[in-house]
């Protein structure tokens, strides 16, 4: 694993460091993007799409809940 | 890591002119698409009824702060860790606690279920992350069988197994993250470009591929290609530090939790900010967050010792649970989302559901 010393008398390692900014935000500058119109859209469908299997949103009827709290035995 | 060619005559002055210009460039790009507000999108969906999650376990066991837990894939079993330096492995159906080790170390701050069930990662402020087997025969020695797999240069504050038990990931506060050979402690990958602590990371759903989203100090959330150690895309919207990351279920967003009070939902595809969930009553640092299975909902913890449940869509809050008597550390939904487990300072972890339909 390599680690830059940033130090202020090594005028090659600043540049180095600057020189990767750049590339790094030349990277992020050229990706594709989609509207926010398109991609709200796109989470909305998926929590709409979804919401009917969400435990913690609609609930679970008693008798599938795991953590109800444990009926009596009976034996007859 | 390579550096691409230095062109004659650059200066770090031209190339930090350069970095401004392609920031402005970065800023104007995004906000171009930026057309509507998740909100407005939401607008006509139904308002969700009041949510009645209430609290039916309280695992007490831990000496001090409890500061991390998972999930097991069973949805019954969790893992927790605490500033003791215990690490618990508990049933949370009927509270019976299986497995305990006790690390040489205090701040145990990070700890991960495997797939399988079969073993546990943690890590602290010992700089590493070990591997536990889950040994079925409960009068083992777990500590005998311990393997140090990561090594950092300082804390490990979170860490993951990834699809399988074979690798895990971590992240601390030397500022990288890495991603590491369990059997071999060889490591595979590590991830620069924070520059300061890393504190949460989180692994894309399988579906989405080989990218985790890690957020920290820098106020910055970045994401990873894991093959590549490239970071694709870095978000800073944040005013102070990000503690925590979590992906959205599709994959194609996430959430982060900050010091500045307020959480907030970053779309990839979109590549901004799309939602701040905040409120002016509100005013402590959250400190973890998760989403429920459909992610409509998303479960903060704060340093207030609440949780504030957000409607993701509308942008509001949709309720608030009460119970701990300390700093929320960290929520998890369950692997089936039938269930949230909350870990606290107040040295207890506690399992909430949805009430009865």
């Amino acid at each position: 694993m390599l680690s830059v010393v940033m130090s202020n008398n090594n005028a090659s390692n600043n540049l180095i460091t600057a020189k990767r900014a750049v590339n790094q935000l030349r990277l992020e500058a050229s990706i594709r993007r989609i509207k926010v119109s398109q991609a709200a859209a796109e989470l909305r469908n998926f929590c709409l799409q979804n919401a009917s299997k969400d435990p913690l949103l609609v609930g679970v009827p008693s008798s599938d809940n795991p953590f109800r709290p444990p009926k009596s035995c009976s034996l007859f | 890591m390579a550096c691409q060619g230095l062109q004659g005559g650059e200066t770090v002055a031209s190339l930090k002119r350069e970095s401004e210009s392609l920031r402005k460039k970065l800023e104007e790009e995004r906000k171009k698409l930026s057309d509507i507000e998740l909100n407005q999108v939401a607008e006509k969906i139904e308002v969700l009824g009041p949510l009645s999650i209430k609290t039916r376990r309280v695992l007490k066991g831990h000496g001090n702060k409890v500061l991390c837990m998972d999930w097991c894939k069973d949805k019954r079993r969790l893992v927790s860790s605490s500033q003791d330096g215990k690490v618990i492995v508990w049933d949370a159906f009927t509270l019976n606690k299986e497995h305990g080790v006790a690390l040489p170390c205090t701040w145990v701050m990070a700890c991960a279920y495997a797939p399988s069930g079969c073993a546990v990662a943690c890590g602290g402020l010992d700089n590493k992350c070990s591997v536990f087997p889950l040994s079925l025969d409960k009068n083992e020695n777990l500590s005998a069988k311990k393997k140090s797999v990561a090594m950092h240069t300082n804390y490990v504050s979170g860490c993951t197994f990834t699809s399988s038990d074979m690798q895990i990931l971590t992240s601390s506060g030397d500022g990288t993250c890495a991603l590491w050979d369990v059997e071999s402690g060889q490591l595979l990958q590590s991830f620069h470009g924070h520059t300061a602590d890393v504190l949460s990371l989180d692994l894309a759903p399988s579906e989405t591929g080989n990218t985790f989203v890690s957020g920290g100090c820098d106020k910055k959330a970045n994401i990873w290609d894991m093959r590549s150690g490239q970071n694709i895309q870095s978000f800073e919207s944040h005013e102070s530090d990000i503690n925590c990351v979590k992906y959205y279920p599709s994959g194609d967003a996430f959430a982060s939790a900050s010091d500045d009070a307020t959480c907030r939902f970053y779309d990839l595809r979109a590549d901004r900010e799309v939602a701040v969930y905040q409120k002016d009553s509100v005013i402590f640092g959250a400190s973890t967050v998760d989403f429920s299975l459909s992610g409509r909902l998303l479960f903060a913890g704060y340093n207030d010792y609440t949780i504030n449940v957000w409607d993701v869509l509308k942008g509001t809050r949709a309720s608030i649970l009460f119970g701990h008597e300390n700093r929320v550390s960290r929520v998890r939904v369950s692997p089936d989302g039938t269930a949230l487990c909350s870990a606290s300072w107040d040295n207890t972890l506690r399992v909430s559901w949805a009430a009865y339909l």
